[in-house]
């Protein structure tokens, strides 16, 4: 049985308040929740938390699910930022409910794709996960903007993220397509980069909507 | 052979002669960059601009040529990348593909980035019109170590391909022979996923009518939303049903359908590219490659764009605005034409009257043909010789880059360097070019930068000699322009509606100019200049000859003096502002006549300099911002710039004299 919504959002908070607030006791007037309500039960049972008139306070167990929990989160907001290309205002509430979707195994790969980031879009730190910890070494995200392409870098377009059509048909016009090879030649003033033997300038606008896997090859 | 006899519209060119009526008629299409022009002027004989910068060929220009004893109509369109248009370009290119006639068409190729171009050719060949590749720039190929084994490539595509070097004239008559022979069959079919295939099959199975390119092909432009062929086809065919299937097809996806044909046309090229191509050499970067990009990064590329700007100067600035007008004006004309004429004209009339329209003070000879042959003339030329060569080299895309961020605040992108740099040339030329640019928001502020802030060569040239010697006011004048330039500009892009521009730009490769091409693009181009500038120096002789006989010139020479002592100048400047809006250069040469005798310097010349070259160009100027942009923009503008152009005049007398500047 998975852990209901309500009670992983519970879970966050006590992280939060623990870890960033360094209150380790949270009162229930903080929390506003009520001792018996469902979600606590939840917890409680799982041995989570402990409960006292004063307050509630995470217990080992709980603290490493809540810290999974932070994380799922937190990297469900650099997706909707980074991939997804979401307004502001509207990741916290996205990111809220996609959160509760994800699952571990979802959870490592969507690390890996953003390149085990260390922050979440608040700077916020994101708790490291095990994936993290296995790719040490591999620091840069698997899939980056073209913008983010060091000069001289190469890669390969994974795909075009443009909303508006009349740019994706510009880029597509360029020869820009998913599977093609572009190296990085210039960053400022304005984007530069080599498609075979056609080089293509961009204003930072259309470059950031390049999605490209880096490639190491070559 | 072909009997066509349907009378083709006259709407949409301009230059190149018409084509001989029932000859074979050929279509050149192709990516902006790839030499269709040279193609095209090797085929014909005919000269048209050879431009290294995207989309300059805006113009359709059609010629007759002859192959195999027999006359050939051909028509050059502007640059397309796809059958699906973005730009005004490329509406125009598919729409003579759509709607002219024709027995071939000629799809001329980078041979170099074959991967981009097949996307082209495959549309091209599922238009079903009879078609040939030919493979242009096979020596950039070579040099780059690509080899293509061209019956490989012909049987993977279905359709003869030639391989040319169009600038050595070399692989042409393989292209003829190929012209002559006539594709008969048709290309291959390449088929998509079988989503997109079915609905296709839906989709021409409805489609009764007939038209000039196959229903397959229409088919594939209506599934990417083609607006244009939707309407062509809304008259005719059961919409409602094909919109149903369109619909459906969508559905099936969750990303746009023309990017899932792009992706999957993209894949059968790579295939069709690996059967039948070598590449030896790996991208190695050459002399070439490195010079390209020192002019593209800024730390080199703003240096070079300097020492750019400082030649141009040198060359027009000093030898063509000062050398060779000082040769023409005072050597030729001074000594011999204008004495001589003046005598001859005093012989044979006897009137003062009528001897003032040709000579004296604002004779026709002695003003009119004065002012365009011995300072105008000079000075054009130079300049246009420069652009040429700067236009051949491949610089401008490379200063479009450099630039783009700076004209995103003025709401424009990079793109519009090449009206502004014309804009230095002949403001009237630029603000056709204009057309090129996108939005309609990029189109009136690039317009109305043009005729206030860019003062063209020829009003330059004057401008140089007037203010030689005195470094301070020059730098003062260029000061203020751009102020102006960047104020204004910015001003505009906040006011007028419409989106922001985006900036994206093929960068050709760098290529040595040629010096025929050079030779013959600037003569096109001063001929041009003079056909529309010598008529307009004649009839402004003759309107101040008519306005002095009937004091009428007095009268608005009175009234503009007022303005013109506000901001502190000599009631004289006044004369020179009204032939400022016959011509801004007219009047700007007639400052010169002030400064010679005597009348103006310092502050007060400088001021009448800046007012003067924000003034609108010309009337040629303001009847083509009347075409491109409508009677309403135009007079609009003009309204706004000729008491602007007081109004900063003014400032710049305040503050200079506040500041008891002494220049």
């Amino acid at each position: 049985m998975r852990l209901s919504d309500n009670a992983e959002e519970i879970l966050e908070y006590l992280w939060r308040m623990n870890n960033e607030m360094g209150k380790e006791l949270v009162n229930w007037e903080e929390l506003k929740e009520d001792k018996d309500a469902p979600e606590m039960k939840e917890l409680l049972a799982r041995k989570y938390i402990s409960i006292s008139d004063d307050g509630i306070r995470l217990r080992n167990a709980g603290l490493k699910e809540a810290e999974r929990t932070v994380r799922r989160h937190r990297l469900a907001e650099r997706l909707m930022v980074d991939v997804f290309d979401l307004k502001e205002s509207l990741v916290e509430d996205t990111a809220c409910r996609f959160e509760h979707l994800l699952r571990r195994e979802v959870e490592d790969s969507i690390c890996t794709l953003l390149g085990h980031p260390n922050y979440c879009p608040h700077h916020k730190p994101i708790p490291p996960g095990r994936c993290c910890r296995k790719a040490e070494r591999i620091v840069k995200p698997l899939v980056i903007r073209a913008t983010e392409l060091d000069k001289g870098a190469k890669g390969i377009v994974a795909f075009l993220h443009v909303k508006n059509s009349k740019k994706l048909q510009k880029l597509m016009a360029m020869g820009i397509l998913p599977g093609i090879h572009i190296e990085s030649v210039q960053k400022f003033p304005s984007y530069v980069f080599r498609i075979g033997q056609t080089y293509i300038a961009l204003d930072k606008e259309m470059a950031r909507a390049i999605l490209v896997r880096k490639s190491d090859e070559e | 052979m072909n009997t066509r006899t349907k009378q083709k519209e006259a709407s949409c060119h301009s230059a190149g002669s018409e084509i001989i009526e029932g000859s074979q008629r050929v279509i050149l299409v192709g990516n902006p960059n790839v030499g269709k022009s040279v193609v095209f002027g090797n085929l014909t004989g005919n000269y048209v601009t050879v431009s290294n910068y995207p989309g300059t060929t805006v113009e359709v220009t059609r010629g007759n040529g002859r192959i195999d004893n027999k006359d050939v109509g051909i028509i050059d369109t502007p640059g397309m990348y796809s059958l699906l248009p973005i730009t005004e370009e490329e509406r125009v290119a598919r729409a003579i593909l759509l709607n002219e006639n024709s027995d071939i068409v000629v799809h001329v190729a980078d041979a170099k980035s074959l991967e981009r171009t097949l996307h082209l050719t495959l549309q091209l060949i599922e238009t079903g019109l009879p078609l040939i590749l030919d493979l242009n720039l096979m020596d950039e190929a070579d040099r780059l170590g690509i080899k293509i084994d061209l019956d490989r490539f012909q049987s993977e595509l279905g359709i003869p391909v030639v391989a040319t070097i169009a600038t050595e004239n070399k692989g042409m008559n393989n292209l003829r022979q190929a012209i002559v022979d006539i594709p008969k069959k048709s290309g291959k079919v390449f088929r998509y996923d079988a989503t997109i295939e079915s609905a296709i099959a839906e989709i021409t199975e409805l489609i009764g009518g007939n038209y000039r390119i196959s229903k397959r092909s229409l088919a594939l432009l209506l599934l990417q939303d083609d607006s244009e062929i939707n309407d062509l086809l809304a008259k005719e065919e059961n919409k409602a049903a094909i919109d149903g299937i369109v619909e459906k097809t969508k559905k099936e996806y969750s990303e746009p359908l023309n990017y899932l044909i792009t992706i999957q046309r993209q894949q059968i090229i790579n295939e069709i590219v690996q059967k039948s191509t070598i590449a030896v050499k790996p991208g190695r970067i050459g002399l070439r490659e490195r010079l390209s990009r020192l002019m593209m990064s800024p730390v080199t590329g703003l240096p070079f764009l300097l020492l750019v700007l400082y030649a141009l100067y040198e060359f027009v600035g000093v030898f063509g605005a000062q050398v060779a007008v000082d040769f023409l004006e005072k050597t030729i004309f001074g000594n011999y034409i204008n004495p001589y004429v003046t005598r001859i004209v005093t012989m044979i009339i006897p009137w003062k009257i009528l001897q003032d329209l040709f000579v004296n003070d604002y004779g026709i000879i002695t003003l009119g043909i004065r002012y365009a042959i011995a300072i105008i003339m000079p000075i054009v030329a130079t300049f246009f010789i420069a652009f040429s060569i700067i236009e051949d080299t491949g610089y401008l895309p490379r200063l479009a880059m450099l630039i783009d961020r700076v004209f995103k605040k003025i709401g424009l992108n990079g793109r519009a360097v090449i009206p502004v740099v014309l804009g230095f040339g002949c403001d009237t030329m630029a603000t056709m070019v204009t057309r090129t640019l996108e939005t309609r928001k990029e189109k009136i502020i690039s317009t109305l930068l043009l005729a206030l802030a860019i003062p063209c060569s020829a009003q330059l040239g004057v401008i140089l000699v007037l203010l030689s010697g005195n470094v301070e006011m020059l730098w003062i004048f260029a000061g203020v322009m751009a102020l102006v330039f960047m104020l204004v500009g910015y001003l505009a892009a906040k006011i007028i509606p419409g989106e922001s521009p985006l900036f994206y730009m093929e960068v050709p490769p760098l290529r040595w100019p040629k010096l025929s091409n050079v030779f013959t693009k600037t003569y096109t181009r001063v001929e041009w200049y003079f056909k529309e500038v010598l008529p307009l120096f004649i009839l402004a002789s003759v309107f101040i000859w008519i306005g002095k006989i009937t004091k009428l010139f007095d009268l608005i020479v009175n009234l503009l003096s007022y303005p013109t002592s506000w901001i502190g100048l000599p009631k004289e400047a006044a004369t020179a502002f009204l032939f400022g809006f016959f011509r801004r250069d007219f009047g700007a040469a007639g400052l010169y006549d002030l400064k010679t005798a005597g009348l103006l310097t310092g502050v007060p010349l400088l001021v009448s300099i800046v007012t003067i070259a924000l003034f609108m160009p010309c009337i040629a100027q303001f009847s083509i911002t009347i075409k491109e942009r409508g009677w309403k923009m135009a007079l609009g503008m003009a309204a706004f710039i000729f008491p602007f152009a007081f109004f900063v005049g003014f400032l710049v007398n305040l503050i200079l004299t506040t500041l008891g500047v002494t220049l």
